[in-house]
């Protein structure tokens, strides 16, 4: 069996804790993901998915239950601590793809290595390069995102979220302003990185067309996983999961 | 991307290029702001400078002075009750010219003190100057050139002829030469109220920088001078220089308090002057907090409008992995490069303010009116005093920015 790249144990979520209004998003959750699996996640709106996002995410932490990130527990970690494992094992993609308009789509590439580096080098270059043209944006490398397309901005997304090769990457509903065109190559990218670096992802989508050509989905419901993960149907079912 | 600067000045530095017309606009304002703090700190200083150095440049730091006479009550005749006294009304006394007493000793005393440059005995005193069908009333100042000349530097006033003071000469001001007709080799004969005549040869004419002073000064060798005054082997006051020219006033108390005898600093006897430039440096001190309290508001301002518009940004940016003390020092650099550019530009703009000064304020002559300088210490002083104010004036913005819940800020 693969190793786990996210464990969650009983995980629940309250907001406003002790308040009148205290209200418990997240009950009780029980999440494995294994490396190099591709899992979507589906559910109504307000169904928890955003918030069981973040707590993967290491943006949130649970009111309770233990969550591990690459086998670390991340309930003893310090805020420093919780964004350095952020830093290193998890890349995010957003449904707004959020570059920054002061750099360039190679820079903004860079970001995250720049970051955690401090000083910026020849290597984070070459490695930015690498990934704008194995997305197929070599030729905007030094324009600013602003002037790219969204289907344009969302793929350099992807690309700033793999430059550290995290074991997992968190994208949230990326596709989601994209037309289906866009929207298909945004996917298959990320599908062919998860299989050639065996990266697990955790996708979030309403679309169920796209989700179906994930290993599993996973549905939230009110807060719960709904009992059972739906097996994957692979490709060639896709037609019967619609 | 420069590879020398580090993540947070490369984040600052775009964020700022950025938002060009707000940084534009802010850096303007500070500019403006230390240009005229720049401009009145030279202006005022140039003027204490230039009054300084003409008021010292014609008197020593430190005058010594003989006690003025006083008169006293007689004491009650044998016999009488202690509190009776003959006649509650005392005359006060003429003030003669007297001479300090044990004037060598304190003399003495004073040099070996260690702040004094210069210790100068003079015989001073009043006396008519008479050429032809001429005469004029005249200040005598007996000096000994060995140790006056550092105070007053005579030498470099001459007009005609030296700085000689030997026992029949004397160095008269320009415009007491021209009342008189006299010119360098004439005699002249001084009377003093005693009764005492002297026949002396004009050595040198000076021109002191002041009318009232070139009409009257007549420079003589101290022994002259004190025949003439009937003051023999005494000085009626003891010129001193100190090196520190602020603490004259303090050295001053020192000498009294050392001596017994009464010494005027440069400070007591220019004390006007002194309220003024006091009240000057209140004024300008003032005009300096508020000044910089408006740039430090202005810079805030700025950056909290840049950390709402960059909200998602930086929670991306902590998404990422970039920690709180990443996002405070990128903030806090935008802040301190604010101030140090809006110090610069306002240096500049003082500079060519102060050029405008000298073409605009000059005497009929041309010359300035009085010299301004720049000191480089002042500039630099305004870079610091604007960068660390900018720092500071981030410090709030920056702490929201860090503070941003990466999960709020994403959201929107």
């Amino acid at each position: 069996m693969a190793e786990p790249v996210v464990e969650l144990e009983r995980v629940t979520k309250r907001f406003n804790v002790g308040q009148p209004n205290e209200t418990e998003v997240l009950h009780g959750i029980d999440l494995r993901l294994s490396r190099g699996e591709f899992c979507a996640v589906m559910g109504p709106s307000g169904s928890g998915k955003s918030t069981l996002l973040n707590l993967v995410g290491l943006l949130d932490r649970p009111t309770s239950g233990t969550l591990r990130i690459a086998g670390v527990d991340t309930g003893a970690l310090d805020e420093a601590g919780l964004t350095r494992l952020r830093g290193h094992e998890i890349g995010f993609v957003f449904q707004y793809h959020h570059l920054l308009p002061a750099f360039s789509a190679c820079e903004n590439v860079m970001m995250p290595m720049l970051g955690a580096r401090g000083f910026p080098d020849a290597d984070m270059r070459r490695k930015a390069e690498q990934l704008l043209e194995r997305v197929g944006l070599s030729p905007w490398r030094d324009v600013p995102p602003t002037s790219l397309s969204g289907g344009q901005q969302q793929r350099i997304a992807v690309a700033r979220a793999l430059v550290m090769q995290p074991p997992l990457l968190l994208a949230d509903e990326p596709t989601g302003n994209l037309d289906s065109a866009s929207a298909d190559k945004v996917f298959k990218l990320l599908r062919e990185v998860n299989r050639e670096q065996g990266m697990a992802i955790l996708f979030v989508t309403h679309n169920a067309e796209l989700a179906a050509r994930c290993d599993r989905i996973v549905q939230v419901v009110d807060g719960r996983v709904a009992a059972g993960v739906v097996p994957a149907q692979g490709r060639d079912s896709c037609i019967a999961l619609r | 991307m420069n590879p020398v600067l580090p993540f947070e000045w490369i984040v600052a530095w775009r964020f700022l290029r950025e938002g060009r017309l707000q940084t534009l606009f802010i850096v303007t304002g500070i500019a403006i702001g230390v240009g005229v703090i720049v401009f009145m700190s030279a202006l005022l200083a140039g003027l204490q400078a230039n009054f300084v150095r003409r008021v010292l440049t014609a008197q020593p730091h430190i005058q010594l002075l003989p006690a003025k006479e006083v008169a006293r009550p007689l004491g009650p005749p044998p016999g009488l009750a202690r509190d009776a006294v003959e006649d509650a009304l005392v005359q006060a006394p003429l003030q003669r010219t007297r001479s300090i007493d044990q004037w060598q000793g304190v003399a003495q005393q004073i040099r070996a003190l260690g702040e004094v440059r210069v210790v100068s005995p003079e015989a001073d005193g009043s006396a008519l100057a008479v050429r032809g069908d001429a005469s004029r009333a005249i200040s005598i100042a007996g000096v000994d050139p060995a140790f006056y000349f550092h105070i007053v530097d005579v030498p470099s006033k001459i007009v005609a002829g030296q700085a000689r003071l030997g026992p029949r000469d004397a160095i008269v001001g320009t415009e007491l030469a021209s009342d008189l007709g006299a010119t360098v080799g004439d005699k002249l004969r001084l009377s003093a109220a005693s009764g005492a005549d002297l026949t002396l040869t004009v050595a040198g004419i000076v021109d002191l920088g002041s009318k009232g002073a070139n009409q009257r000064t007549v420079y003589l060798s101290l022994h002259t001078a004190q025949s003439l005054l009937g003051l023999v082997g005494g000085v009626s006051s003891i010129g001193v220089t100190v090196g520190d020219v602020y603490a004259a006033e303090a050295v001053a108390r020192r000498i009294t308090a050392a001596t017994g005898v009464e010494a005027d600093s440069w400070i007591t006897t220019n004390a006007q002057f002194f309220s003024a430039v006091s009240a000057q440096t209140t004024a300008n001190t003032t005009i300096r907090v508020f000044v910089a309290l408006s740039v430090a508001f202005g810079i805030a301002s700025v950056l909290v409008v840049s950390v709402v518009q960059k909200s998602r940004e930086i929670g991306i940016l902590r998404a990422m992995g970039i920690s709180r003390g990443q996002v405070l020092r990128v903030f806090l650099i935008e802040g301190g490069l604010l101030g140090l550019a809006g110090s610069v530009v306002g240096a500049a703009i003082a500079l060519v303010a102060l050029a405008l000064w000298r073409r605009i304020a000059v005497n009929p002559d041309g010359s300035p009116l009085f010299p301004i300088t720049m000191p480089p210490l002042l500039l630099l002083l305004a870079l610091g005093v604007a960068t660390v104010v900018g720092l500071l004036s981030a410090l709030a913005p920056a702490l929201r920015a860090a503070r941003l819940d990466p999960v709020v800020a994403i959201r929107g």
